[in-house]
């Protein structure tokens, strides 16, 4: 028998594509149903409050008239047409629910594909008889399955709580729509480069910059760039309008960049080789530099790539979001019934204020995700067997958490102070006095750094004290304190729910009071929480 | 002389896993010594908390006269540690991670380190995604073997070497036995712990269960007779003798130390043709020490 003879059936780039999709789906069963659940479930339990909330027409009516034009609301939550019930939930919630999703299709595309390639996994999965493409498709049909979830769901969940039929088919497929659309973007950036977090910063930045370029455009006025809104994913959820005369045609939007975006990938995986990005390796150094000498340099050496792009990215998107709140006056300008309103709540100076407040706590919210993001890199270190060559030096275990934890806190300060200038600077720039108000913004952005310590010193107790949890409870801290801040109030939450998070208790600057006491206790905190954490290391075993 | 490694007795569990069983083990100042065992037998538990990574949960471990959990960062100073699996950070080069790991450990001899990297055959320029298995075990033997530390903990060091750069580490090894470093050298791969070490200690199931020179050990153990004779022989019922096989005029049989001068005066008597005796590799003697059905027959016989 020759040796030709003895070879399998043939296959086809897709040979094994099933199983893989049955070992993603596997490795997936806790986070993906989880992630389906709790999106499904925000959205309804939305629905079911603001329905409690405003019972009658006309209270809903009021809601819509001064919620829905607040530029600084606008600019968080999105576009608002119509007083329906309906309406209202898509513009609590729509967007976000997008959001959520689409974070969810980003990590499980690239965790089945570039994480899986770069820790030489796919390596052995690809020696077997499996397709060049059967990995890239079972982790774009994992993330698809999870999208597709979602919106059946909604479909089923949101007539329940007597949503309009047709609305809610139109609400649910525009936030699967969205899910999907990141899948194509994933996928792509699953091809750039040969390291998986660059490839999910690329993805997480697309979805950063798909937010402001809706906030903008939803938060702008009559003659504003409202139109930049339909330039973003994010923004084509509200602009199908689901309850207000859908318009079923913006779905195909997301279906287009969800196509062109795997076909670009596939374009892209065929042209390289295994292991490799679109740029080859170059050469580096073959000495260290002066600076690289301790696990400070170290530390440095490994996230001032990523500590640029968030730098870069804050600066761009708060001059630009400064910017607009020039616009938010101009709006006031045009309507006097609005005027009217709005001078009953405390006047221009105070909406303008509200909406830069708000800016600045989403500041600090990125913030302290950057800050648990770098403290976690110690767990990373950790389990990638990278922490122990450098404890087995003259190296402390304190000294080596103390320097990732400094970039935290040096990086965390530094993106505010960016932050509040960038914001004052974009405003200043078109409002005038632009030296009071970079001063001002800084003030204000700063004031939020206290709370987004109390959130890194959490990953460092939970990391000292109990680190195989410090992952998911690091960002469920996270997650609970960002719900609580967008959603607390419309929800009406209890005061003691509210001050369970760190943001509650710092300055809505500008515009507010400023007083030192929660701000100095809410540090002590951040203390206390880190030093039991750095204690715990000291006493645990490593690895 | 004084011991740089003391281990009495040292168990470490983790969950309902006993990972170290009372283990015993001493290195003595200046020898190379080979910790052999197969794996999953406890050597890198040993390793880490000696390293103190890992904390003991009884006995007592005393690294260079000092304790390892609590005086970890001073003993890091005097001593070298190449982990059994090199992990790197992938957006370093070699030699960066080279130069980085020397610093923290507080210098190493540049002179030194080019002539490690010329040896081993390094490109210090990639970077360490780029670098097989191989070229990041190298990196970290360069970065140990360049520091001027007195102590050398190397986690099966070989593991990914193609037998050309074996053969350099070797040498390596070698040269720091007569600069007077200690080595405590962690191994599966036989030939390179009898090629290597002073002394060896064999650990299975979080115990040590033999320590000594080799010489030490052989005498403990049996050599392998194998004779071509000029005509048939029977050594049957012969006390010392193991496992006999004789096909015609070739036999083939164990023999202990003890019995060996009867056994060859029976083949002389019969007429030898060639006669091959040799002492047990370690690989045999290992198998001994890990293949139960051997264990017990040897009990028997």
């Amino acid at each position: 028998m020759t040796v030709a003879a003895r070879t399998g059936p043939a296959g086809t780039g897709l040979t094994g594509t099933g199983q893989l999709t049955r070992l993603a789906l596997r490795r997936d069963r806790i986070g993906l149903p989880a992630g389906v659940y709790v999106i499904t479930v925000l959205v309804t339990v939305t629905a079911y409050g603001l329905k409690k909330l405003y019972p009658t027409a006309d209270s809903r009516a009021a809601l819509a008239a001064t919620a829905g034009t607040n530029p600084a609301l606008r600019f968080l939550y999105g576009r608002l047409d119509g007083a329906s019930l309906g309406s209202l939930t898509t513009w609590r919630y729509g967007m976000w629910a997008g959001i959520f999703v689409s974070l969810m299709t980003i990590f499980v595309v690239i965790r089945h594909t570039r994480s899986d390639e770069e820790a030489g996994r796919l390596e052995l999965v690809g020696s077997a008889a499996v397709g060049r493409q059967a990995a890239l498709v079972a982790a774009l049909l994992t993330a698809a399955a999870a999208s597709v979830a979602v919106a059946v769901l909604l479909c089923v969940t949101l007539p329940l709580v007597r949503l309009p039929a047709a609305g809610s088919a139109a609400l649910a497929l525009a936030i699967g729509c969205c899910g999907l659309a990141f899948t194509g973007i994933a996928a792509v950036a699953a091809q750039l480069t040969s390291s998986a977090r660059t490839a999910r910063g690329i993805a997480l930045g697309a979805l950063g910059v798909a937010f402001v370029l809706r906030g903008v455009g939803d938060s702008a006025g009559a003659g504003g760039p409202s139109w930049l809104s339909w330039a973003s994913p994010l923004g084509w959820i509200q602009l199908t309008r689901p309850f207000a005369a859908p318009r079923w045609w913006v779905l195909g939007l997301p279906l287009a960049v969800c196509l062109l975006g795997t076909g670009l990938a596939f374009e892209l995986a065929a042209r390289r080789d295994h292991g490799a990005g679109l740029l080859p390796d170059r050469p580096g150094r073959a000495t260290a530099s002066d600076f690289l000498r301790g696990p400070f340099g170290l530390a440095w050496r490994l996230e001032r790539g990523l500590l640029l792009g968030w730098v870069t990215g804050y600066a761009v998107t708060f001059v630009a979001c400064g910017a607009a709140a020039k616009g938010i006056g101009q709006l006031l300008g045009t309507s006097s019934a609005l005027q009217r309103e709005f001078s009953r709540l405390g006047g221009q100076a105070v909406i303008v204020n509200a909406y830069l407040a708000a800016l600045m706590l989403l500041a600090g919210l990125v913030a302290a995700a950057y800050a648990i993001s770098t403290i976690l890199r110690l767990r990373t270190e950790e389990t990638g067997d990278r922490a122990e060559p450098v404890l087995a030096t003259a190296t402390g275990r304190v000294r080596w958490a103390l320097s990732h934890i400094v970039l935290a806190v040096v990086g965390a300060a530094l993106l505010l102070a960016v932050a509040g200038v960038a914001t004052g600077l974009g405003y200043g720039l078109r409002a005038g006095s632009v030296g009071y108000q970079v001063g001002r913004m800084a003030g204000a952005a700063l004031g939020q750094l206290p709370p987004a310590l109390v959130l890194a010193a959490i990953a460092i107790l939970v990391f000292g004290l109990w680190p195989e949890a410090s992952v998911p409870a690091a960002w469920t801290a996270l997650g609970l304190v960002v719900a609580i801040a967008l959603f607390g109030q419309v929800l009406q939450l209890s005061h003691w729910v509210m001050d369970i998070s760190p943001f509650t208790h710092a300055p809505r600057l500008p515009g507010g009071t400023v007083s030192a006491a929660p701000l100095l206790w809410l540090c002590l905190l951040a203390l206390a929480l880190a030093a039991v954490g750095l204690a715990g290391l000291r006493r645990r075993d490593i690895g | 002389m004084s011991d740089a490694i003391e281990i009495r007795a040292l168990r470490k569990s983790f969950g309902r896993t006993r990972a170290l069983d009372g283990l015993d083990l001493s290195v003595r100042a200046g020898e190379v010594h080979a910790f052999l065992g197969p794996n999953g037998a406890g050597k890198t538990t040993t390793i880490r908390i000696l390293l103190g990574l890992l904390r003991k949960d009884g006995g007592e471990a005393t690294l260079l006269g000092g304790d390892p959990w609590r005086d970890a960062v001073g003993l890091h100073r005097r001593l070298a540690y190449v982990p059994g699996d090199v992990t790197l950070w992938p957006g370093l080069t070699g030699g960066e991670i080279i130069d980085l790991l020397g610093r923290l450990r507080g210098g190493m001899d540049a002179k030194r380190r080019q002539a490690l990297i010329e040896r081993f055959a390094l490109d210090p320029t990639k970077k360490a995604r780029a670098y097989s298995r191989g070229n990041r075990q190298k990196v970290a033997l360069i970065a140990a073997l360049a520091s001027d530390a007195e102590l050398l903990l190397l986690d099966e060091p070989t593991a990914g070497l193609d037998p050309l750069m074996e053969a350099a580490f070797r040498d390596c090894v070698n040269d720091e036995r007569h600069d007077g470093r200690t080595v405590l050298l962690s191994s599966h791969i036989l030939a390179e712990a009898e090629a290597l070490s002073d002394r060896v200690t064999i650990i299975r199931d979080g115990q040590a269960v033999e320590t000594g020179t080799l010489a030490e050990m052989r005498h403990l153990t049996r050599d392998f007779v194998d004779a071509e004779l000029a005509g048939p022989v029977s050594l049957d019922g012969l006390p010392g003798v193991h496992d006999l096989a004789v096909q015609g005029t070739h036999l083939r049989c164990e023999v202990d130390h003890a019995a060996l001068n009867e056994v060859l005066a029976r083949l002389t008597a019969v007429g030898v043709r060639s006669l091959t005796c040799r002492p047990p590799t370690l690989e045999e003697l290992f198998l001994r020490h890990y293949s139960s059905e051997r264990t017990s027959a040897g009990a028997r016989g």
